[in-house]
């Protein structure tokens, strides 16, 4: 028989210390949807939406009754809208109220892919579609928008930094009487993954198979929990342990996601080794960090834990999966953690500090609350930072902030939900960086990226 | 197929009779129990075999949860790859 011990250690992290599958996320390409009718051509997305994924819902709830694992979302990404836009000329929005109306009839909390990537350059329907965005996801309902400005490979595209700094701030004024929530939908990548199941960001590659279920794992408290048993211990000792506990969360995820791709028919992707945090009490990436022995996340020392914790849930992850991606590695949404709400309220966390952390986990400037009056160019070149740190390192950086409209640092926004609440949090703006925004072009791609 | 039933809370007379019932009404079959009593916490895990099943699985998990709720213990049904997949290599 199993050990008593294992199977109790697996309900204690259950019942108490928020372990979950964060969600079950089903690509679906819309290639075959492309045509030059628009309306046609949207008619096709909802229905290869809601004829591929007509089981996803009830499958993930099936799974969950017999391991007993709550699977918190089911969700949608998609090919990027601007692909079929090319194709079809027209409003884009068509598109977004087609995948609206199918995440509506399916049961998903969100659908991911009203997307351009335009790292190296806008094609047909690429700016068409980035000027729609804010107009999108102000009229619907769980359509999340994502746009990769630069790679690697291919540097920074500075215009597109430039629209997208515009099209934030634009979302946000458009949902103003929402609490600015058209910004939280809305992620600026670089590098961006493309079997990312995590939102907004997540959409559904060009190079992915045509249906695919990819599945991403939580639990940063059970990480704070197995880091809190080990008062004294040098760091040497906590990277193991974390390491174990990552193992133990991943096979899990392996699990769910194995199961699903039979259920469903679809084949499994992969599983995205992240330990994404909720605003719920005992969840918070944050915790980890103080848990280590910071007295608050955001003090001299955070960037180090953070490497620390984000190593370790990675060589922990990689061998209790057979295939890993996504965007593998610890998250930092300020709104979204209990521990970053409290740290940024008491003004110890700051934006600065923020962009450092980037430079070490798994996503970027994420979730973060600013000023409604920012200017359009200083949202561009908090992008254009991000963007040049993901460049440099080789990694996923992104950037999800959100002008509050009419509030100002001190004031409070609330989501509510898994989107969280947040205090604005205050944004160098002494100087302006207008003239070297609206200079466009491309950052050139950095030496790095000659390996070949 | 097994699966795992755990049975956490306060001792109380005729736990095991109870969960033992409520598996034979629904056709799963008991392979192993082991219990403990540690002052007055009362821990059992129960191994089944669920191939026999004469309602569906989730109907089984309901069953006894419910049942848990009644004499006020924390009753979890599993599938028994939840444990493997986590605790084995």
């Amino acid at each position: 028989m199993i050990n008593t011990k294992d199977i109790l250690e697996t309900i204690n992290m259950i019942d108490n210390e928020n372990l979950d599958i964060r969600t079950i996320t089903m690509g679906i390409s819309l290639l075959s949807c492309a045509g030059d009718d628009i309306e046609r051509s949207a008619d096709k997305v909802y229905d290869k939406i809601t004829r591929s994924a007509e089981k996803l819902v009830v499958t993930g709830e099936e799974i969950e009754r017999t391991y007993g694992i709550p699977i918190i979302n089911k969700r949608v990404s998609v090919t990027p809208i601007a692909m079929l836009s090319a194709a079809s000329g027209g409003d884009p929005v068509k598109y977004a109220r087609a995948m609206d109306r199918a995440a509506k009839e399916l049961g998903v909390n969100f659908i991911g892919g009203y997307s351009a990537l335009v790292h190296k350059g806008f094609s047909s329907g690429d700016r068409e579609l980035i000027s729609s965005i804010p107009e999108a996801l102000s009229e619907t309902e769980f359509v999340c928008s994502s746009v990769n400005v630069g790679s690697t490979k291919a540097g920074i595209n500075m215009d597109a930094v430039a629209m997208m700094g515009d099209a934030v701030v634009s979302a946000a004024r458009l949902t103003a009487d929402r609490n600015s929530i058209g910004a939280a939908k809305l992620v600026v990548f670089m590098n961006a993954p493309e079997d990312n199941p995590f939102m907004a960001g997540a959409f559904h590659g060009p190079g992915e198979p045509d249906l695919v279920v990819n599945v991403g794992v939580s639990g940063p408290g059970v990480v704070r929990a197995a880091v809190a048993k080990c008062p004294g211990a040098n760091l040497s000792t906590i990277a193991d342990v974390i390491k174990k506990t990552a193992f133990k969360i991943t096979r899990m995820g392996q699990l769910v996601g194995t199961v699903a791709s039979e259920k469903l028919g679809v084949p499994f992707g992969i599983v995205d080794l992240s330990l994404a945090p909720t605003p719920a009490v005992g969840d918070s990436v944050a915790h980890i960090l103080e848990e280590m022995g910071l007295e608050t996340c955001g003090v001299p020392g955070t960037t180090a834990a953070l490497a620390l914790l984000n190593d370790a849930v990675k060589k922990g992850g990689v061998m209790a999966s057979s295939h890993v991606g996504g965007l593998s590695g610890a998250f930092i949404p300020v709104s979204e953690d209990a521990g970053m709400i409290d740290a940024a309220r008491s003004g110890v966390l700051t934006i600065e500090k923020l962009e450092a952390m980037t430079a070490v986990c798994s996503v970027g400037l994420d979730m973060i609350i600013v000023p409604g009056d920012i200017s359009p160019a200083t949202v561009s070149a908090i992008i254009a930072d991000e963007a040049a740190i993901g460049m440099v390192n080789s990694k996923t950086t992104a950037v999800r902030v959100i002008p509050a409209i009419g509030k100002n640092v001190g004031d409070e926004l609330e989501f509510g939900g898994l989107l969280g609440s947040g205090p604005v949090m205050r944004v160098n703006d002494a100087g302006s960086s207008e003239v070297f925004i609206r200079r466009g072009g491309r950052i050139p791609a950095p030496l790095q990226s000659l390996k070949n | 197929m097994k699966a795992v039933i755990t049975v956490i809370g306060h001792d109380t007379v005729g736990i095991l009779a109870k969960v033992s019932s409520a598996c034979a009404e629904k056709g799963a079959n008991i392979l192993d129990v082991t219990q403990s009593v540690m002052r007055d916490m009362f821990t059992m895990i129960m191994l089944i075999d669920i191939d026999g099943l004469t309602s569906d699985f989730s109907e089984l998990s309901s069953s006894l949860e419910k049942l848990g709720e009644q004499i006020g213990m924390k009753v979890h049904v599993m599938h028994e790859d939840i444990f493997n997949s986590m605790h084995r290599i």
